[in-house]
C-alpha cells in the first residue's frame, strides 16, 4: 500500500515537517537561537530515521519511483551531515539575514530534502521533481543577501539553471522515446536488447545520453557547464556556497554515478561509449579549473575553481566506473570515498573562511595575511583542509586520490591518471598561495579574531575526521564499499 | 621477539611532538629538551637495532625487525615496516641527524614550538621512507616531509625563503605525481604493493611497457637525489634553509632519492635499469663535473656546499647504475658518508655565519685565529669531503669507484668512471680554496673577540667528527651490513 511506504522516506518527511515548523515558530518567536535548536533537532532526528532504514533489505517503494539502499542512505547521511555543518558555522553569519533566519533555515532543509530524495531516485521524474525541488530553494539561497552581488549570483543561477533543467528533460525524453520507459531499471532492460549497429542507425540514444551527462555536468559543474560557478560561489552567502559547492555537488554525482550505472551500465559497448565522454569532460574539468583558480585573488572564487578542479578528479573515478564491468564496484567505491573525503575537506575550508570572513569583512587573500598569529586555530584548521585538497598526507584527500586513481588505474585509464596528477601539481601552487599568506604574511592588523563555538566545534569535526581517514582509512572504506555493493549485479 | 622496535623509531619524534603540542604553555628550555630526548631516544634505540642487526650469511635478502598490519584493505596495503642491509644505515643516519639538527637549533628564538614540531615531524617521516615496506606507506611518507620543510624554510630561513621554499614544493611534487602514476600502474601490474613481493618477482605487463613505468617511478627519486637537470631547486633550498633544516635536507633527504632508486627502480625492474643504465651514467658523470665546476665559482659559503652536493650525489648515482655489487655498496656507503660530511659542513657553515652575520667568502678571512676550535672542525670535515684517507669520504668514494670500474653489466663503465675521478680534482680544488680563503689568510680585526664555539657546538660538532673518523678507519662496521641488502640486489641483475 502506497501509505505503508511512507515510512521509507522517513527521513525526508521528518526533515520537511521540520521545514514547515521553523516557518511558523519563525512568526512567533523574536530571540532566533531557538530555531537553530530546531533545525539541528530535525536533521538528528532525520539521520536517526536513516540509520533505521540502512538495516533493512534493499527495496523499492511508490511503484518503482525511489529504491532504498545503502548507496542512498550514505548519501542521505552525508547531505544532512553537512547541512548540519553549513547551519553551525552560519551561527554568527545569519545576523545579516536580519528578520529573514527562519526562511534561510527552512529553505537549507527543504533543498535537502530535495537532495535526499534526488539520491535515492530511480526514475526520471522522481529524480526531475527531487532535483527542482532541492534548485529552486538553492536559487532563493542564493540571492539571499539582497545585494547587487548576491542577487545577480542569484538570477545568473536560476536562469542558466532553468536551461540545464530544461537540456535535462529533453534528454530523459529522448531516452524515453527510444525504450518507452522511464524507469533506470527497465531502460536498462531495453537496452539490452539493441546491438551497436541499430545504435548507429539511429543516434537517439547517444543524444540523450550527451543531454543527460549536460544536465547533470551543470549540477557537478563541469567544463564546458561550469561558467556560473565563480560568479554564483562569489555572490552568494558564504554558508550558501559551502552547501553548493559540497552537498548539491555530491549529489549530484550521485544521481550521475546512479543514472548511468544503472540504466546506461550494460551492454559493454554502451559504457565504454559514455566513459569516453566523462573521460575528456574529465580532463577539461580540472585542467581550467586548476588553471584560472591559480591567478585568483578572491578566496571564495578561488575555492569555487577549486572545486571545479576537485569535480574533475571525481570525473576520473566515474570514467572508471564506465570502463569497468558491472560486477566491478572498486571504482564506484572510489568514487563515493573521493566524495565522503572531498566534502569534509571542503566544507571544512568554508566553515574557517566564513569564520574568518565575517570578521574581517573581506574575501581577498591579501587581508588572510598573518592569520596564524590573529587566531591560530582557524588558521590551523584552514591549512589542514588546504593540505588536503592538495592531496598531501597525513590526511583523507591523498587517500581518496589513491584510492580513486587506483581504480582508473585498473581500468586501463593511466593516461588520465597522469593528467590528473599533474594537475594536482598545479593545484599546490593556489592552494599554498593562501597557506602562504596564513602562515608566512604580516598580519594587517593586531586584532584577534574571535569564533563563536558553533563554529569551533563543526571546523574540529571536519579537521578531525580529515586527519582520522588520512591514517586509517580502513574503516571509512569499508563503509563506501558497503554503500556501493548494491551496483555490484 | 616482537617489541615494534621499528615502530618505537620511527614514531617516537612524533609522540615528543605531540607533548610539545599538549604541553600547557611550555617554556623554551622544555620544548627543546623534550624535542631532544625524543630525538635521542629514537637514536638510541637505532642503535640497539644496529647491534642487534642478524649479521649472518642466513640473514641475506630478508627484512629484519618487520612489522605487518592491514592498513587499507581495499586496495590490498599495509602497514608494513622493515630494514635490510640497505636501510638500516640510512636509518641511524636520520636518527643520528635527528638528534644533532636539534643541538644545532638550541639557540633557535623564533616559534620555538613550531619549529621543534617540524622538526621531529621531518624525522617521523623520512624514517618512515627508509623503513616502509609497502608502497603506499612509502609514498605516504615521502609526502609528509613536504609540508614541514616547505615551512622550516619558509618561515625560518633567510634570503629567498619564501621563493626557495616554494621551488622545492613543486619540483617534489612533480616528482612525486608521477611517482604515484607509477606506483598505481605496478599494482596494476603485479596487484600487490608489497616491495618485498615486487623484488623477487619477474615484472611482464601487456598493458604498458616497462620502461614508461620505470620511468615515471625514477623521476621522482632523480628530483630528489638530484640528478643533473633536476638539480636546480637544490642550491636555493639548501642556502636559504635554516642550518638545522640543511643539515638534514643534505644529510638525510637527499638520500631518500638515492634509496629509492635502489629500492624500487633497481630492485624491481632490474632489466630496464640494465638498458637505460648508460644513459643515468651520463648524467651522473654531467652531474660530478658540471657540480663540481659550478662550486668552484660560488662566493657564499652555504650555496658552496650546496653545489658540492650536486657533484656528490653524482658518486652515488654512478655506482647505482654501474650495477655492480661492489659500486651499490659503494653508492650506499657514499650516501652515510655524504650524509655525516655534508651534514657537518652545513653546520659549520651555519656556526661561522652566526658568529660573523657573513658568509661571503670575500669578506672572511683568517678565521682560524678567532675561531681555532671552528677552523679545525671544518677542515676535517672539508678534507672529509674531498676524499682524504682515513675519513669516511675516501672509504666511500674507492669503494664507488673500484666497483664502477670493475662493472662488466654496462660497456663503457670504465670511462664514465676515469671522467668522473676527475671530480675528485676540481673538489679538492674548491674545499681547499675555500678553507685557505675562510680560515688561513691574515685575520681581520672586525672578528676579533667573535668567539668560538660553545659547549652545545662542541659536543654536537665533535660527534660529527667521530663518526667521520670512526667509519673511515674501519668502514667494515657500515660495508658488513650494507652487502647484506645489496647482494640478493646485484643477484637480480645477475652478476
Amino acid at each position: 500500500m502506497m501509505i505503508d511506504q511512507l515510512r521509507y522516506i522517513a527521513p525526508e518527511i521528518s526533515l520537511l515537517c521540520f521545514a514547515l515548523l521553523i516557518v511558523l515558530v519563525d512568526l512567533f518567536v523574536t530571540g532566533k537561537k531557538i530555531l537553530q535548536v530546531l533545525v539541528a533537532a530535525g536533521i538528528l532526528i532525520s539521520a536517526i530515521f536513516s540509520i533505521i532504514l540502512w538495516s533493512i533489505p534493499t527495496t523499492q517503494a511508490f511503484n518503482s519511483m525511489i529504491a532504498i539502499d545503502h548507496f542512498g542512505l550514505f548519501f542521505k547521511f552525508l547531505i544532512l551531515g553537512s547541512t548540519l555543518l553549513v547551519v553551525m558555522a552560519s551561527y554568527n553569519y545569519v545576523v545579516k539575514f536580519a528578520r529573514f533566519q527562519g526562511e534561510y533555515y527552512a529553505l537549507l532543509m527543504l533543498s535537502a530534502v530535495g537532495l535526499m530524495l534526488l539520491v535515492s531516485a530511480i526514475n526520471f521524474i522522481a529524480i526531475y521533481v527531487s532535483l527542482e525541488l532541492s534548485s529552486i530553494s538553492l536559487y532563493v539561497l542564493v540571492g539571499f543577501l539582497k545585494d547587487k552581488q548576491s542577487s545577480e549570483a542569484g538570477l545568473k543561477y536560476l536562469i542558466l539553471g532553468a536551461v540545464a533543467s530544461a537540456i535535462l528533460l529533453y534528454g530523459m525524453s529522448l531516452v524515453f522515446g527510444l525504450t518507452g520507459s522511464i524507469g533506470l531499471t527497465s531502460i536498462s532492460e531495453h537496452l539490452k536488447q539493441l546491438t551497436l549497429n541499430t545504435l548507429l542507425d539511429s543516434p537517439v540514444l547517444l543524444i540523450g545520453m550527451v543531454l543527460l551527462i549536460a544536465g547533470f555536468g551543470f549540477k557537478i559543474a563541469s567544463v564546458p557547464f561550469q561558467m556560473w560557478v565563480p560568479d554564483v560561489y562569489e555572490g552568494a552567502p558564504t554558508p550558501v556556497t559551502a552547501y553548493l559547492s559540497v552537498a548539491s555537488k555530491a549529489s549530484g554525482f550521485a544521481i550521475f554515478a546512479r543514472v548511468f550505472i544503472t540504466a546506461f551500465g550494460t551492454p559493454g559497448w554502451l559504457h565504454n561509449e559514455w566513459s569516453m565522454i566523462v573521460a575528456i569532460l574529465a580532463v577539461l574539468t580540472m585542467t581550467v579549473g586548476n588553471i584560472i583558480a591559480v591567478v585568483q585573488t578572491n578566496i571564495k572564487r578561488l575555492l569555487g575553481y577549486s572545486s571545479i578542479a576537485q569535480a574533475g578528479y571525481l570525473m576520473v573515478g566515474l570514467a572508471a566506473i564506465g570502463m569497468a564491468e558491472r560486477s566491478n564496484i572498486s571504482a564506484t567505491a572510489g568514487l563515493v570515498f573521493f566524495i565522503l573525503s572531498y566534502a569534509l575537506t571542503n566544507i571544512g575550508a568554508f566553515i574557517a573562511i566564513i569564520a574568518i570572513s565575517n570578521k574581517i569583512n573581506s574575501d581577498n587573500i591579501g587581508d588572510y595575511s598573518g592569520m596564524i598569529k590573529r587566531s591560530p586555530l582557524l588558521a590551523l584548521g584552514l591549512t589542514v583542509c588546504l593540505v588536503s585538497l592538495t592531496g598531501l598526507p597525513p590526511t583523507a584527500g591523498l587517500i581518496a586520490k589513491i584510492y580513486i586513481f587506483s581504480g582508473a588505474v585498473s581500468q586501463g585509464l593511466a593516461w588520465l591518471v597522469i593528467i590528473a596528477v599533474i594537475n594536482t601539481v598545479i593545484s599546490a601552487f593556489y592552494y599554498f598561495k593562501v597557506v602562504k599568506a596564513v602562515w608566512l604574511n604580516e598580519p594587517t592588523s593586531q586584532e584577534k579574531i574571535t569564533t563563536s563555538w558553533p563554529e569551533w566545534l563543526s571546523l574540529a569535526i571536519c579537521c578531525l575526521f580529515v586527519v582520522i581517514i588520512g591514517i586509517i582509512p580502513g574503516f571509512f572504506i569499508n563503509i563506501t564499499q558497503a554503500a556501493v555493493k548494491i551496483f555490484g549485479l | 621477539m616482537n617489541l615494534n622496535l621499528l615502530s618505537w623509531i620511527i614514531f617516537l619524534p612524533i609522540v615528543g611532538l605531540a607533548i610539545i603540542a599538549l604541553w600547557p604553555k611550555p617554556s623554551q628550555r622544555t620544548i627543546k629538551w623534550i624535542a631532544l630526548v625524543a630525538a635521542l631516544l629514537s637514536f638510541i634505540l637505532s642503535l640497539y637495532a644496529f647491534l642487534v642487526f642478524d649479521r649472518s650469511s642466513a640473514a641475506v635478502g630478508h627484512m629484519q625487525f618487520v612489522e605487518k598490519y592491514p592498513w587499507i584493505p581495499a586496495i590490498n596495503s599495509y602497514y608494513h615496516v622493515g630494514v635490510d642491509g640497505l636501510s638500516l644505515p640510512l636509518v641511524i643516519l636520520m636518527t643520528f641527524l635527528g638528534v644533532l639538527s636539534i643541538l644545532i637549533s638550541w639557540k633557535i628564538q623564533l616559534r620555538p614550538k613550531e619549529y621543534f614540531s617540524w622538526l621531529l615531524l621531518l624525522e617521523t617521516s623520512i624514517l618512515g621512507v627508509f623503513t616502509s615496506l609497502d608502497l603506499v606507506l612509502f609514498f605516504l611518507f615521502w609526502e609528509v616531509e613536504l609540508i614541514p620543510m616547505f615551512f622550516l624554510i619558509s618561515i625560518w630561513g633567510s634570503g629567498r625563503k619564501e621563493y626557495a621554499a616554494y621551488k622545492y614544493l613543486i619540483y617534489t611534487l612533480v616528482g612525486s605525481a608521477f611517482m604515484l602514476a607509477g606506483i598505481l600502474c605496478t599494482y596494476f601490474i603485479t596487484h600487490t604493493f608489497d616491495m618485498t613481493v615486487l623484488a623477487g618477482i619477474d615484472i611482464t605487463s601487456s598493458v604498458m611497457p616497462l620502461t614508461a613505468l620505470f620511468f615515471l617511478l625514477i623521476i621522482g627519486f632523480a628530483i630528489k637525489l638530484p640528478v643533473f637537470p633536476f638539480h636546480t631547486w637544490l642550491p636555493d633550498a639548501h642556502t636559504n634553509a635554516p642550518t638545522a633544516a640543511s643539515v638534514i635536507l643534505a644529510g638525510a633527504l637527499l638520500k631518500m632519492g638515492g634509496y629509492g632508486m635502489i629500492r624500487i627502480c633497481v630492485s624491481m625492474l632490474p632489466q630496464i635499469a640494465v638498458i637505460y643504465a648508460p644513459i643515468m651514467c651520463t648524467l651522473a658523470v654531467i652531474g660530478v663535473i658540471y657540480g663540481a665546476a659550478v662550486t668552484l665559482r660560488q662566493m657564499d659559503l652555504k650555496r658552496l656546499i650546496a653545489y658540492s652536493s650536486v657533484s656528490h650525489m653524482g658518486y652515488v648515482l654512478l655506482g647505482i647504475f654501474a650495477l655492480n655489487q661492489v659500486s651499490l655498496a659503494g653508492a650506499s656507503l657514499q650516501m652515510f658518508s655524504h650524509g655525516v660530511i655534508t651534514g657537518l659542513l652545513f653546520a659549520m657553515v651555519g656556526l661561522v655565519y652566526d658568529k660573523t652575520h657573513t658568509r661571503d667568502l670575500n669578506n672572511l678571512s683568517g678565521l682560524a685565529r678567532q675561531m681555532p676550535v671552528i677552523a679545525v672542525v671544518f677542515s676535517i670535515a672539508g678534507l672529509a669531503s674531498l676524499g682524504l684517507p682515513g675519513t669516511v669520504g675516501f672509504a666511500a668514494e674507492f669503494i664507488t669507484f673500484a666497483g664502477s670500474f670493475a662493472s662488466t653489466v654496462i660497456p663503457g663503465m670504465q670511462v664514465f668512471t676515469l671522467i668522473a675521478i676527475l671530480g675528485i680534482v676540481l673538489t679538492s680544488g674548491y674545499i681547499l680554496w675555500m678553507l685557505q680563503r675562510v680560515f688561513y689568510q691574515h685575520p681581520l680585526d672586525k672578528y676579533n673577540g667573535v668567539g668560538d664555539a660553545d659547549l652545545v657546538e662542541k659536543i654536537s660538532t665533535f660527534a660529527f667528527v667521530a663518526v667521520i673518523m670512526l667509519i673511515g678507519i674501519c668502514p667494515a662496521i657500515l660495508t658488513n651490513v650494507i652487502n647484506l641488502g645489496i647482494a640478493p640486489i646485484a643477484k637480480l641483475i645477475g652478476i
